[in-house]
């Protein structure tokens, strides 16, 4: 009985009717929301009671010590890993808890992994066309076209991360700093919502860190991407930092723009150690 | 079309173009010429060129599994051999009454057995569109199911090679028994006539030759337009990167399976192509040797060129004839030390040697970009 008297209820939407690759809804503001979130490996508490907001459009920098939690962090957003407790939503109709990794991919959240990996063997164009959003199934992919259309998309992600010259040259030839441009912009082909990128700028050099930055300021903003960026170099994150968040042992410790929170006595604690000098390096 | 494609590309062009002119000389020289003439190309010769270029066909789909795919199968001559039983089979029906026995349904081999019946599954076999369905059917079948099998659970590398080979030796003993009802140790021969064409006749060699080449020219478009798709581009992504490509969207199992099972049907066409030109089939196609050989002739050749797996495959079966003629205990030191130095001196094998020719030419005039042509 109560099951027929659930199903008549009108003033109830039920979770399957809503399709899961409905566009995010970010009308009140946060497009990714964890609350209360733990999870734990084998008694260690990885995260712990985790809460944060990301707004649309916006430029986050997380940082934190080793084994704060920040990549276990990625991992729960991009549904690798599930939480013990809590809500993970996406804009205020997703729930992420209850998809899998490529359905979490397919509504707008690319990752950006630590080490680069492309397609060394095909050109940097083909890159591009490989990761764009399409029907990825056998026979769409053998008869696929590339049209004006893809061909425009490409070309202005190309210009985007600065590969325009190097498109028809093969993605091996690349330095490490152009490898994780193309990366990037591998996400981009994808129109990801939200970019989640690891340790962007670990082992370029000043020149490309320079670029860089420039490159993921300019992709964050309304209606456009929001960006959340893990990074150990304090001296990139400060240069296009709106708001830091600081990790500690699985929960925010402080959040704020950089100057508040490296001149929060507890962060400078846990995080550039007792000798405040240590922040400049 | 997609299918269609690789007709604009130069590359291709050149590579039917040399082809279909080497057919119509070939055709020309065996029959306008006397016999008594040098140049005049006897029909043994024709025959044995049509089995070249039968090779030619399969190592062109080993290329495309492993050139592009990065998956070295060490059984496509299972594959092969299993179009080239369903060919024979067909063969084999159509001998009628013609046996020594004399038997009008029958096999001879079957009489010899005192089996009294056809087995179900030489049923249908009589009718000649059934006998070509198979041949591409049976191998891609098997293709579908082992390699369904293979890459879902993730085998690849080295691993995956040795169970092709496993899969082919394990067929081959099977094939080897009578009870399996292919002829066992002796396999199918004696075929009379093909589409009632007297197989003996010089006619019908030419026209195998010719139909050969065509099967070959065809095959490599097929697999060129694959390999300049955007599904070409996957399966290369998935041969360098197989991770990141499942990352991407893209069920790489899927795009294994259908290379994998698209190459076996071509490896079966060739080997119903081989069958009525040499005569016969028998389970030493299946050994695993045969298979190792044809993936040398690809990597003499160039592996991931396609063009290079049919030099390689022409120039050393023709190295093989002359060789096992002239001195044939030498042959398989000969095929070791030809290995031997192209892998020194070519990685890339002789295509490789092509390629650079080619870019040194082109690299003062302007260079277009391998994408713009596909666009169109």
């Amino acid at each position: 009985m109560n099951i027929l008297k659930s199903l008549a209820d009108r003033d109830r939407v039920f979770d399957f009717l809503v399709p899961v690759a409905s566009p995010v809804d970010v009308r009140h503001g946060p497009i990714l929301y964890l609350e209360d979130v733990s999870v734990s490996f084998d008694g260690f508490k990885a995260i712990n009671d985790l809460n944060l907001t990301i707004d649309d459009g916006e430029l986050r920098c997380i940082i934190g010590p080793n084994g704060a939690g920040k990549t276990t962090m990625m991992d729960i957003i991009t549904g690798k890993t599930r939480p013990d407790t809590g809500q993970v939503w996406f804009g205020s109709r997703h729930d992420l808890l209850t998809l899998n990794e490529p359905q979490i991919a397919s509504l707008g959240i690319g990752r950006k992994f630590q080490k680069p990996t492309v397609f060394e063997a095909l050109s940097v164009f083909e890159n591009l066309e490989l990761a764009m959003a399409a029907d990825k199934r056998i026979l769409p992919t053998l008869t696929a076209r590339l049209t004006g259309e893809i061909r425009d998309r490409i070309e202005e992600v190309l210009a985007t991360i600065g590969l325009t010259e190097l498109r028809y040259g093969p993605a091996g030839i690349l330095s490490h700093g152009q490898k994780q441009w193309l990366e990037i912009g591998m996400l981009l082909m994808q129109r990801p919502r939200l970019l989640l990128v690891d340790e962007p700028v670990a082992g370029m050099t000043e020149q490309e860190m320079e670029r860089t930055a420039e490159l993921l300021t300019g992709l964050a903003g309304k209606g456009k991407q929001s960006v959340v960026i893990v990074e150990h170099d304090m001296g990139f994150v400060r240069s296009i930092a709106r708001t830091v968040t600081v990790l500690h042992q699985g929960s925010v410790l402080a959040e704020g723009s950089m100057d508040k929170v490296s001149s929060d006595p507890r962060v400078v604690e846990v995080y550039l150690g007792a000798d405040p000098d240590v922040e400049a390096a | 079309m997609w299918l269609t494609r690789p007709l604009r590309e130069r590359s291709t062009q050149l590579f039917l173009g040399i082809l279909l002119a080497a057919l119509a000389l070939v055709t020309l020289l065996n029959l306008t010429l006397p016999a008594a003439h040098p140049l005049h190309v006897s029909t043994y010769t024709v025959t044995l060129l049509g089995k070249y270029l039968s090779y030619a066909l399969l190592a062109v789909a080993v290329d495309l599994v492993w050139g592009y795919l990065g998956i070295l199968s060490l059984g496509h001559g299972a594959f092969f051999a299993l179009g080239g039983y369903a060919m024979g089979m067909y063969l084999m029906r159509q001998i009628g009454d013609r046996g020594t026995y004399g038997d009008p349904v029958l096999p001879d081999f079957m009489v010899f057995l005192n089996w009294d019946s056809l087995p179900w599954y030489w049923l249908g076999f009589d009718m000649p569109w059934f006998a070509f369905l198979m041949v591409l059917l049976a191998p891609g079948l098997l293709a579908l199911v082992f390699g369904f099998l293979a890459f879902r659970s993730r085998v690849t590398g080295v691993y995956l090679s040795i169970i092709t080979q496993a899969m082919t030796f394990a067929l081959m003993l099977a094939f080897f028994r009578n009870e399996m009802g292919f002829g066992g140790n002796n396999g199918l021969t004696d075929f009379k006539e093909l589409l009632g064409f007297d197989l003996r006749s010089d006619a019908t060699r030419l026209g195998l030759f010719i139909a050969t080449g065509i099967a070959l020219a065809l095959g490599y478009v097929v697999c060129r337009a694959i390999v300049a798709s955007k599904l070409g581009r996957v399966s290369v992504a998935c041969r360098d990167a197989e991770a990141r490509t499942r990352f991407l969207g893209y069920r790489v199992e899927r795009f294994q399976l259908f290379v994998f099972v698209v190459s076996a049907m071509l490896a079966g066409v060739a080997g119903a192509l081989y069958v009525p030109q040499v005569g016969i089939i028998n389970p030493s196609e299946f050994s695993p040797i045969f298979s190792i050989e044809v993936v040398l002739w690809v990597a003499l050749g160039g592996r991931a060129t396609l063009y290079g797996a049919v030099i390689g495959a022409l120039l050393v079966n023709y190295a093989k004839t002359v060789f096992t003629g002239v001195m044939p205990d030498a042959w398989l030191f000969a095929l070791g030390g030809l290995f031997v130095l192209v892998t020194v001196f070519l990685p890339k094998g002789i295509a490789g040697l092509l390629d650079l020719r080619i870019k040194r030419r082109s690299a003062t005039s302007d260079s277009t970009p391998a994408t713009g042509e596909a666009t169109a």
